[in-house]
């Protein structure tokens, strides 16, 4: 049931492009309006954000220790999963982002006849790690459309992944819905396509070629820019925030340097001396031991 | 700010990343491609007849597929006539029936194919059809 009301919103906005396309004919605000809307959205969105998680303080060290802290010369540190170097901390954020090392330790917990039991759960590593990676792949695809003279780098990506040469258009092994309607099923003048990017890209879209693109191009486009716009507002931040977990990009240096807290106001302290000083009389009467006569 | 440097270069990294398409392509000219279809072939042919085997809307989204059926057709079950959506036969070559009238490989096929990045792998068995070097 929780993954049908987004299928039917996802649905709702495919009809919504399509309507608007098809009977309203709204060439222009399908095709220029929104995508830079939405891409004005989610670049000032994703920027609040980042600043408004980065000005909340984070005055001591609280990384979650993973392996051996170090310690004395002759116990050995586990310098990744309890960093006390930047080096180590970037190299346990580089696994952290690239390879989900937190999610790699994702154990299941079962009672068995009675017992507590840890088993080892990797099938959600797996599937988010194929996932990221399928989606940062598809991203680096797309930019052939928005690169003229696309540089090696790119056709390299696009060669890997293309590397099974299934059919033609050459099958993708990291492929997503409305690409792959547009891809081999519903033709878009592809060349069409190219011009209204590089149109948009360099502020000077070229209002002729919007009517020349398939009605399938634009609800594609759309799914796209309100994904961009949604991005900022949603789970989705995950991508800034991975960056700013504080249980992880902090070294553990807690006993090696002193972190003050830059709040901490002066607290008034009555030492015992002082109490003494108060109290010297009344304590020697009832012949409690003072420490000066 | 706690790690503010940090944070922001962060930032600056990922809007760097995320505009490259903005700045790369400034003061670079966006030409659009125009495949030529003036060969002496088509030239000679009466106006009326210039069709290619079928619509030209067809044609540009689907020409690698309907080349990928006629590959299968004639490599593996031996069919070399294909009958268009008019009722009219062609024989099914690249070398032969399209290249006949497209012979312009440079001006033709690689103006959308470079612009797109596509790289079909037709001319890895096919010969290319010879062009004078312009």
């Amino acid at each position: 049931m929780r993954a049908l009301t987004p299928f039917v919103m996802v649905i709702a906005l495919v009809l919504l492009a399509f309507a608007g396309i098809k009977t309203a004919n709204l060439h222009f605000l399908f095709g220029v309006v929104i995508p830079y809307a939405a891409l004005g959205t989610f670049i000032i969105g994703v920027v609040y954000r980042v600043l408004n998680w980065g000005s909340s303080p984070v005055p001591f060290r609280i990384p979650t220790t993973c392996g051996q802290e170090k310690s004395l010369p002759w116990i050995k540190q586990n310098k990744i999963d309890n960093p006390s170097s930047s080096l180590g901390v970037i190299m346990r954020m580089a696994f952290e982002v690239l390879l989900f090392r937190s999610l790699f330790r994702n154990m299941k917990t079962e009672l068995k006849s009675g017992k507590v039991v840890y088993g080892s759960e990797k099938w959600l590593w797996v599937a988010g790690l194929a996932f990221h990676w399928s989606f940062l792949i598809i991203l680096i695809r797309h930019f052939r459309c928005f690169i003229e003279n696309v540089p090696f780098v790119f056709k390299t990506i696009e060669g890997l992944d293309s590397f099974l040469q299934i059919g033609v258009p050459l099958f993708y092994i990291t492929e997503a819905t409305s690409g792959v309607l547009m891809r081999y099923f519903y033709k878009v003048h592809i060349v069409g396509v190219k011009i209204l990017t590089m149109g948009l890209i360099s502020f000077n879209p070229d209002p002729k070629i919007l009517n020349e693109i398939g009605t399938i191009f634009y609800v594609h486009l759309f799914l796209i820019s309100v994904l961009l716009a949604y991005f900022p507002f949603s789970k989705l931040m995950h991508m800034g925030g991975v960056f700013l977990s504080p249980t992880r990009n902090l070294a553990n240096n807690n006993r090696m340097e002193r972190h003050t807290n830059p709040w901490d106001y002066p607290v008034e302290v009555h030492t015992y001396e002082e109490y003494e000083n108060d109290f010297r009389d009344k304590m020697k009467k009832a012949g409690i031991p003072v420490e000066k006569e | 700010m706690y790690d503010g440097g940090k944070i922001i270069i962060g930032l600056i990294i990922f809007l760097a990343l995320l505009t490259f398409p903005f700045y790369y392509n400034i003061g670079k000219v966006n030409a659009k491609p125009e495949p030529k279809i003036d060969t002496p072939e088509i030239q000679k042919l009466p106006v009326g007849e210039r069709k290619c085997v079928e619509s030209k809307e067809f044609m540009r989204g689907g020409h690698m597929q309907l080349l990928n059926e006629w590959r299968d057709s004639v490599v593996r079950d031996d069919k070399r006539i294909y009958v268009n959506s008019q009722g009219k036969k062609h024989n099914m070559s690249l070398q032969n029936e399209c290249i006949r009238c497209h012979s312009n490989k440079k001006d033709f096929c690689d103006k959308c194919h470079n612009y797109m990045a596509v790289k079909p792998y037709c001319w890895t068995c096919h010969i290319e059809p010879k062009e004078k070097k312009s």
